[in-house]
């Protein structure tokens, strides 16, 4: 069992996290989750990054052990848990919509799990009041939940959670209900809570960004199936498919001596000049403008049709200074080896 | 002015006037709750307060607590409110332990198609007559009924448990089963399943789960549905008279007999006041318990 303050180093031994091989659910005629095979090593902050429906919740519920596969095995630091019940597995789940006990206060549940497990009066008191100084809670601990706010909740229900020192903590679209400003809030909070305690977090997302920001790595799902896997920045940069590349921030498609390749929007430098020769590029016209603050984004129609979109920095204050208006001849240019070629045999292009 | 305007004036000052509307509304209800149903209410408690002229069979207007010292003194009656009660408590425990394990699986483990099915068996035989159910229990119970049929082909010794209180036990807790599963149904349906979940996640098994989460927030919805079970079992007086045997009088059945046949109104009325105490008390015991909160 990991202890609440030493931080332990991700480790790459597969020995040591949880291993899951050729995992399948399937509900009725639907196969939600498709053969998939994952390694997540002790102590890594593992994101499940997906459109709904693509079966990242239910692998997370067949981890937490509230669904059975119907094929495969799930083991934990060498246990195999493939068929036991949720609270025989050292694992504890902060869930979408919280799941707090309404009867019980904000310290009654946290501490129910200690209850449940009979620790001693004494030790659950402390074990409760460090919990819920770590998610910055201790004044509200005779609350009941209906008195809290939506952030609030989130707070205790990572408490209630992580207060049991589980192994893995899963974590289900946990910020999913927060408006913008607490959820970017929250993402810090969660990562300094993970460094601080060390265990392994499975965080379970739609939100690109969120995914990008928090994981050292990330596992891109579609139909069941994953269809990427690796850092924030590998995916980003080096999608291996299209679906990826279109999921996973915004990308253009253009084809390349070498076939499709995916060029990322801030890649793409609008000019008026001609192409210098270390660049590739094409001539067109500004088809459309979006000013988004920190940025701009252009759609630009090249000469034979194709459309291909620019994100530029607004790096003056100055409004107009160095922006193209709609119906404005530009160049749009990028370096060769910033267009990354997509593998033909995609799951995308078999489909 | 055409009388299209003078509606649409109408109609205007109305819906400036909020208050209006409601006074508007809610009084012709209101009107028939006070008259009818509030002030024969106080009409009958204030004649619990009079007697009757054993000779002439008159109600004698005169201030008295002789009823109630009566019902209080008179060891019948004593025996016969205990009775009541402890029947009434006796069926609705009853009815909780069945129902309970009832609306779970309704609530939480059928599936939707089944669980509409369910519901549907579950209220049909509300659309039966009470005294038609009643009599098919008797035909059941009696001697010549089913049950010692059934018992006699088996080699079992038959039971004799018709016009028992047994028998008044196992028909009031048929009849009011219903009562108690439905709001228990209700209360079982509002508790998320991710509560369920995050129960057994944090280690419980299905008994904590049970004793620690489900059973405090189904709690209202048990107590609603006794209320059902307690007050009906409380003022019925059919049963007793049709099932129940030698010794089976309700406080309703002695009502009856003081008003119509005893042509005592003023006796009947202390009689009646004893049932509204029993219920005031225990309608005040449930909104201790946040009965009142699920309704």
């Amino acid at each position: 069992m990991s202890s609440l303050t030493v931080p332990v180093s991700p480790s790459t031994a597969s020995q040591d996290g949880i291993v899951l091989r050729g995992v399948s659910k399937h509900f009725g005629d639907h196969a939600a989750v498709r053969e998939v095979d994952l390694d997540i090593a002790r102590g890594e902050f593992f994101t499940m990054l997906g459109p709904s429906g693509s079966g990242k919740t239910t692998l997370l519920r067949l981890i937490a052990g509230f669904e059975v596969p119907d094929a495969g095995s799930i083991s934990l630091r060498g246990v195999d848990v493939t068929s036991k019940p949720p609270y025989q597995r050292g694992v504890n789940t902060v869930f979408q919509d919280y799941a707090l006990f309404p009867h019980f206060t904000v310290a009654g549940n946290v501490a129910y799990g200690l209850r449940v497990r009979k620790v001693a009066r004494s030790e659950r008191d402390s074990r409760v009041r460090a919990a819920l100084e770590m998610v910055r809670m201790t004044e509200f601990a005779d609350r009941k939940p209906a008195q809290l706010s939506g952030g609030q909740r989130q707070r205790v229900a990572l408490a209630r959670a992580i207060v049991n020192e589980p192994e893995v903590l899963l974590l289900d679209e946990p910020l999913g209900a927060l408006d913008l400003k607490l959820r970017q809030e929250m993402q810090v909070e969660l990562k300094r809570i993970q460094r601080q305690i060390g265990i392994t977090f499975i965080y379970v997302t739609h939100d690109q960004e969120e995914a990008l920001t928090m994981s050292d790595r990330l596992a891109v799902f579609r139909d069941g199936q994953i269809e990427q896997i690796g850092h924030p920045v590998d995916v980003y940069e080096h999608p291996a498919t299209e679906f990826v590349a279109g999921f996973v921030g915004t990308s253009n498609v253009i084809m390349t001596q070498h076939g499709r390749a995916v060029l990322r929007p801030e890649k793409v430098e609008l000019s008026t000049g001609p192409v210098s020769s270390d660049r590739e590029g094409a001539a067109g016209h500004v088809a459309d403008v979006a000013y988004l603050g920190m940025v701009t984004r252009y759609t630009v129609q090249l000469g034979d049709g194709r459309l291909i979109t620019a994100v530029q920095q607004n790096r003056s204050t100055d409004g107009e200074h160095g922006r193209f208006a709609p119906g404005d001849v530009v160049t749009a240019s990028w370096n060769v080896a910033d267009a990354f070629p997509l593998k033909t045999t995609s799951a995308t292009e078999i489909q | 002015m055409s009388d299209r305007g003078l509606r649409q004036r109408a109609g205007a000052a109305l819906w400036r006037r909020p208050w209006l509307r409601g006074v508007l509304t809610l009084s012709p209800p209101l009107l028939w709750f006070l008259v009818i149903y509030l002030a024969s209410l106080v009409v009958m408690l204030v004649t619990a307060f009079f007697t009757v002229n054993s000779l002439t069979g008159n109600v004698v207007y005169q201030w008295t607590w002789s009823n109630f010292s009566q019902i209080l003194t008179q060891s019948v009656y004593g025996s016969i409110i205990l009775r009541t009660l402890l029947m009434a408590i006796a069926v609705t425990i009853t009815d909780i332990l069945l129902a309970l394990p009832f609306a779970f699986f309704l609530a939480k483990v059928v599936s939707r198609r089944w669980r509409q099915l369910l519901l549907g068996l579950l209220l049909m035989p509300l659309w039966a007559s009470y005294l038609a159910k009643v009599y098919a229990w008797i035909n059941i119970l009696s001697n010549k009924g089913v049950l010692p049929g059934i018992e006699s082909k088996l080699g079992i010794a038959p039971t004799h448990i018709a016009y028992t209180n047994i028998a008044m036990w196992i028909v009031f807790s048929y009849l009011w089963l219903p009562f108690m599963i439905v709001p228990i149904y209700g209360a079982f349906e509002r508790v998320p399943d991710s509560l369920l979940e995050a129960s057994s996640d944090l280690g419980a098994g299905s008994w904590i789960t049970f004793r620690w989460v489900l059973l405090p927030m189904v709690l209202p919805g048990i107590v609603a549905g006794s209320i059902f079970t307690f007050s009906l079992t409380l003022g019925d007086f059919i049963t007793p008279l049709l099932i129940g045997g030698s010794n089976s009088d309700f406080i309703g059945n002695a009502i009856y007999d003081s008003a119509l046949n005893g042509g005592n109104l003023p006796f009947a009325a202390a009689l009646a006041f004893v049932s509204i105490a029993i219920m005031a008390i225990y309608l005040l015991l449930a909104r201790f318990a946040g009965a009142f909160e699920a309704l």
